[in-house]
């Protein structure tokens, strides 16, 4: 019985730093009810779709393929980025460019984003650098399969 | 008329704990988000109209009204839905013992602001809280799952043994307000002591005051308490509900909040006294006056239990939200050993001080 009466004390204290907790987010949440700047906010929750933090410079986000300076994707169907991909999400079939510098452009380029898993593996393989993850978007979810699969048109886009 | 008038105040009373009841599942979540350094429940909204999320208790009866009211095959229908029904109703009855005023008058009739002024009403709201254990039992029971059982079983348990610290909490305050009747109860507590302080239940009893709130703690079974149902560990009783009748459950547990704040309010904090504030005014120790009409007075004395009232709600969801749960043999141990002989210690003080004055 006396030992029980030892932790009497520590539960004060604790419900004493809950309450202190309450108190001093409730200030804050009352100040920016009436319209008051203050440099502490009540709360630290960032509200996600009206407010978003900004993405590291190095985020990897959807990728998109670039362009030459005459509006034809920069890639050349070597399927470095087909090999190194490891969840195998990246299709591209090849056909001839008539310009004998370039010799391959890829016919179908297919991104399987319900596979893809992110990893920049792709960016980091291409020789071209004609594949890169800087777009920013990572609200990427679908209603159906099918919408996830993205090809050359929407990669290019 | 006499009928008409305790009809009325039926329904002003259940309105007003249904309404306080609803509110505090919002209050919940609002508070321990606030406590958390969170933002709390805030998109429930009506055409767009978000006010703090206020809306969310009205999304929640909405999900829970439409979700399919299943009973499992293997559980016995009639006591399964009965189970829920019946721990609403012992809580639920409870309000109307507690004064919610003084007496007012109108029209030349006077009126008391509580519906049952028993002689017995402590004692009322007693046996109606411990009635609650059926339910527990009998949502256990006819589940016919092992672990809802179980979970049934340390409910009762749990809830008899806080009973008896409980009940014998109250002894003393009953030796100091020589009376059962809580309208009584809280008229005897308008007084002063030594001349400045309020002759509340809190400041003559307060060892009492501690047990009774640590008993009534657990009355709730809420978390520090939530043995019978631990709902992110162990398996409680009401595994096999469902909907609208886990839903019961869930309103009978806000409900027991409401019910221990009002009665620590009329038990320990003067129910609807307000410090120095008499019939005519505010009478202040230092020897001011303020004189007042009848009808703000008794305004007063409402709005002043109210308040107290929500102080405890919000003080029980503190608590809620501070504690770890208890192991099961510190639970026993500190009814049985600590708040069971401590009320036994106040009983025999309270007798022999009251003795000594006499």
């Amino acid at each position: 019985m006396i030992r029980s009466l030892g932790y009497f004390w520590e539960l004060i204290k604790g419900s004493l730093i809950t309450a202190r907790h309450f108190v001093v987010n409730m200030w804050f949440h009352t100040l920016k009810l009436f319209g008051i700047k203050t440099k502490r906010r009540g709360a630290v929750t960032i509200q996600y779709p009206e407010q978003k933090k900004a993405l590291a410079s190095r985020h990897r986000s959807l990728q998109r393929l670039l362009k030459r300076q005459d509006l034809k994707p920069r890639c050349v169907s070597c399927m470095l980025c087909v090999t190194v991909c490891p969840s195998e999400c990246i299709y591209v079939e090849a056909a001839e460019d008539p310009d004998p510098d370039i010799q391959k452009y890829p016919s179908t380029f297919i991104i399987d984003l319900s596979r893809c898993c992110f990893c920049g593996f792709c960016v980091e393989a291409c020789p071209e650098d004609a594949i890169r993850m800087d777009t920013g978007k990572i609200d990427l979810a679908q209603s159906t399969r099918q919408d996830l699969i993205y090809d050359l048109d929407k990669l290019l886009k | 008329m006499d009928i008409v008038i305790v009809l009325i105040k039926i329904v002003l009373a259940l309105v007003w704990f249904l309404v306080l009841t609803l509110y505090l599942t919002w209050l919940e979540r609002k508070e321990s988000a606030v406590i958390q350094d969170r933002v709390g429940a805030n998109r429930a909204s009506i055409f767009g109209i978000r006010i703090l999320g206020l809306f969310q208790p009205f999304a929640d009866a909405i999900k829970m009204i439409f979700k399919e009211d299943f009973v499992p095959a293997f559980s016995k229908k009639f006591l399964h839905t009965l189970a829920p029904f019946l721990s609403f109703f012992f809580v639920a009855i409870c309000i109307t013992a507690m004064p919610f005023g003084n007496d007012i008058m109108v029209g030349g009739r006077t009126i008391s602001l509580q519906i049952f002024d028993a002689n017995v009403g402590l004692l009322f709201v007693l046996a109606m809280l411990s009635l609650g254990i059926y339910g527990i039992l009998l949502s256990g029971w006819a589940s016919n799952n092992r672990y809802s059982l179980l979970g049934g079983i340390r409910g009762a348990a749990q809830l008899i043994s806080y009973e008896v610290a409980l009940g014998l909490s109250l002894v003393g305050l009953i030796m100091v307000f020589p009376s059962l009747k809580l309208s009584e109860i809280v008229q005897s507590q308008g007084g002063l002591l030594f001349g400045f302080l309020p002759k509340w239940g809190v400041f003559l009893q307060p060892l009492g005051f501690i047990i009774f709130l640590f008993a009534a703690l657990a009355e709730t079974k809420r978390v520090p308490f939530d043995l019978p149902e631990g709902e992110s560990e162990i398996i409680g009783f009401f595994t096999e509900y469902g909907g609208l009748k886990w839903g019961l459950f869930m309103m009978t547990d806000f409900m027991e909040i409401i019910i221990v704040s009002t009665l620590l309010t009329t038990l320990f904090f003067g129910g609807w006294q307000v410090p120095w504030l008499s019939a005519d005014g505010f009478q202040f120790p230092w020897g001011g006056q303020w004189q007042m009409a009848r009808w703000l007075v008794i305004i007063f004395q409402v709005l002043a239990f109210n308040i107290k009232v929500f102080f405890f709600c919000w003080l029980q969801i503190l608590i809620r939200w501070t504690y770890p749960r208890f192991r099961y043999d510190q639970l026993m141990d500190m009814g049985w050993k600590l708040l069971v002989p401590l009320s036994l210690v106040n009983i025999v003080g309270t007798g022999l001080l009251l003795m000594v004055i006499k």
